[in-house]
């Protein structure tokens, strides 16, 4: 017997896009796979594929212009060329998803509840009051005050918080099992933001909704993720558990991101470790590790291409680096803590 | 010991009132904006208080930092105090001369004395000026510098804040964010001013970026002998740069202090889950710490709540706080803060909201 077949797979994804400059690739080979009820979050800075990683998933990036390969396939289903039937069913009933901006994804012309009525009236055929009866409970299950007058309101009579709980409200309006957030609470203020994650470590236990947290900051990897995979450049370059990567990081940039952190629950006692230079850009990458030109312990191997493989790190601990598992422990070690730093000559 | 811990101790000498003379003086500065209604008549129908009643004091050589969330008024106080805004009420002494009634003109002179840094690297530099016209324009408008000697001083600038003397030519649009803040710092760094205001000048940068320009601007601090005040809603940014700092909310300071004390002990509720409601980028920490989940959002400014203006959200509040508004009090040394039932204090309950932030500190 064949085991189950995981909720989510995705296999050598790869998105480029045919821009005026040339092709640019946005996703080069980005493999992962995702349980029930499990909370994965992706992590990177801008421009290293994480949104777009996730809207191909979605079908959001299909245009004229874009190169999609590899496959993305939910329980089993294929669904990088789907048909738009398929992906209509799967995309809400199944899959949903969430945006860092919600003030630009309601519309401002319709109410709240009647955008919420609209997306259940789309997959079920119910009547215009049990779907607003829905509409009402979920906007209270979401933690929206007094939704009985709140369904009738407009977006622009609600807060920054308000608004993406609302959005939340929509996308559980089908009961999906997946849920993708594009950086949620980067638009909110922290005392929301802890709200809004609050929210979905609930969402995630009761209703054993899986999550995919795409965000920048690691401090909502920490608050919330299972298991995280950073990117850089298009590609994963380490995944693991949420306690390998923060305490067992096997990777430089992965250094280099928790180094560069300012910290709240600590004196500020030395400089920040910063990543020297830009993050390349996406057209013409350099052959081998895309972080070789930034990385100061890059030596002759790093001009073949690493893959993602389990190295130093512990079991399902995969990373894309050539360094030894001893040469790691030392490398990145700057002053008692996580750091990237030119090794002292 | 560092040097910013150095001058940190040499804030916390000078005391808020300071005996000495402070480089900044806020006192009881008011800004509102008026809101205004009718079609052919404007009728002022009430007044957003964006900063209401709020002093502060601002030494030589000290960083301060100014946290609070949207709409708590910091950056319209950065605003009123360079006169990008004029004042409603209130003094703005800056070296010991009274700034609030002052015109264009007679702002001038103080104006190379104080510099502003952005948030926005994109918004804030003309995308049709080249970076040498942008970083030199105050120098010529200063006339500090023409000819020759502007262009060698604004390529040595550049080099100051890690771009090249070959950039000197080129457009804004040919930089990324992070390169782009570094142009609006070496502008800010032309006239070698006193006092630079940063207005959230991280917050739109990668984390790596960040720490870049952070680390810059702390080499800046010492060389040039630079006094910040550094407006930021990331707590852990400002933990990092500010030697004092002042917690507002709606328009108002309720907690001022040394940055390790109001850390690591936060007397009023605001700062406490404020503090509490960033996560810490370790798992086990976050896992270990204490919360105080604020419920709700910010009310509006444009009609705060009476009295304490936090007592809609607080989760110590009583009769008192909405009807008698708490003063600054100093519970410990320089260290101040509003609230009739302060955490931390004499018989108040002891909160540790950041996890230890006291262990670390050797």
């Amino acid at each position: 017997m064949s085991p189950a077949p995981k909720l989510l797979e995705v296999d050598d994804l790869r998105v480029k896009f045919l821009t005026e400059d040339g092709m640019l690739t946005a996703v080069d080979g980005v493999s992962f796979e995702l349980d029930t009820g499990e909370v994965l979050a992706i992590v990177g800075e801008s421009g290293c594929g994480k949104s777009v990683t996730s809207q191909t998933m979605m079908g959001l990036t299909r245009s004229p212009n874009a190169r999609i390969e590899g496959s993305v396939k939910y329980k089993s289903e294929e669904l990088l060329d789907a048909p738009d039937e398929v992906l209509h069913r799967i995309r809400g009933e199944e899959l949903a998803m969430i945006f860092q901006d919600p003030i630009s994804a309601l519309n401002p012309v319709y109410k709240v509840g009647a955008q919420i009525v609209e997306a259940i009236q789309a997959h079920e055929d119910v009547s215009d009051e049990i779907a607003k009866r829905r509409a009402t409970e979920l906007m209270a299950e979401v933690g929206i005050p007094d939704p009985a007058r709140r369904v009738d309101e407009y977006p622009h009579e609600f807060s920054g918080g308000m608004r993406q709980r609302a959005m939340i409200a929509m996308a559980l309006a089908l009961e999906p099992n997946v849920l993708i957030a594009d950086e949620p609470t980067t638009a909110l203020d922290v005392t929301i933001q802890a709200q809004i994650l609050r929210l979905l470590k609930r969402l995630n236990e009761d209703r054993g909704l899986a999550v995919i947290m795409v965000t920048h900051d690691l401090g909502v990897v920490a608050d919330i993720a299972d298991r995280v995979l950073v990117m850089y450049a298009g590609r994963v370059v380490e995944s693991g558990s949420l306690d390998q990567i923060f305490y067992d990081p096997q990777h430089p940039y992965t250094w280099g991101l928790i180094g560069s952190i300012t910290r709240l629950d600590r004196p500020p006692t030395h400089r920040l470790a910063q990543i020297k230079g830009q993050p390349p850009s996406l057209i013409g990458l350099p052959a081998g590790c895309h972080f070789r030109p930034r990385c100061p312990h890059a030596f002759d191997r790093c001009t073949e291409p690493p893959g993602l493989e389990v190295r130093g790190g512990g079991a399902g601990h995969e990373d894309r680096c050539w360094l030894s598992a001893e040469k790691k422990k030392t490398l990145r070690v700057v002053e008692g803590d996580i750091g990237l730093e030119a090794p002292a000559a | 010991m560092s040097a910013q811990e150095a001058a940190a101790k040499a804030g916390v000498a000078t005391g808020q009132d300071g005996q000495g003379e402070a480089l900044l003086e806020i006192t009881n500065l008011v800004k509102h904006f008026p809101i205004k209604s009718g079609i052919f008549f404007d009728r002022e129908v009430g007044a957003v208080r964006a900063v209401d009643d709020v002093s502060l004091s601002v030494h030589e050589g000290e960083t301060v930092g100014l946290v609070g969330e949207s709409g708590c008024g910091k950056s319209t106080l950065c605003r009123t105090v360079v006169k990008l805004l004029a004042p409603t009420s209130g003094s703005i002494r800056f070296e010991g001369a009274e700034l609030a009634g002052l015109g264009r003109r007679d702002m001038r002179p103080h104006r190379r004395q104080m510099q502003m840094i952005f948030q926005d690297p994109y918004a804030s530099l003309n995308p049709r000026k080249r970076v040498g016209q942008i970083v030199g324009e105050p120098l010529k408008l200063h006339k500090m510098a023409s000819g020759a000697q502007l262009k060698r001083q604004v390529q040595e600038l550049l080099v100051r804040v890690g771009l090249g003397a070959e950039h000197y030519n080129r457009f804004p649009h040919e930089f990324s964010g992070g390169q782009r803040q570094r142009i609006g710092i070496a502008r800010a760094l032309a006239l070698r001013p006193k006092l630079i205001i940063a207005d959230e000048p991280v917050s739109a940068l990668d984390v790596s970026i960040q720490a870049q320009i952070i680390n810059l601007l702390d080499d800046l601090q010492d060389e040039f002998k630079l006094t910040y005040v550094f407006v930021a809603h990331d707590l852990g940014v400002v933990r990092h740069v500010a030697d004092r700092v002042a917690v507002m909310y709606l328009g108002k300071i309720v907690e001022i202090g040394p940055a390790s004390d109001v850390y690591e002990n936060p007397i009023h509720p605001y700062t406490v889950s404020l503090l509490s409601a960033v996560p810490i980028p370790d798992p086990r920490a976050n896992r270990d710490r204490q919360q105080v989940m604020l419920e709700g959002d910010v009310p509006s400014p444009a009609n705060p709540p009476s009295a304490c203006r936090f007592h809609t959200r607080c989760p110590r509040a009583t009769d008192i706080c909405s009807e008698v508004e708490p003063e600054l009090i100093e519970h410990r040394p320089d260290h101040w803060a509003a609230c009739h039932h302060p955490y931390n204090v004499g018989g108040g309950p002891k909160v540790e909201v950041v996890p230890g932030a006291k262990d670390n500190g050797s």
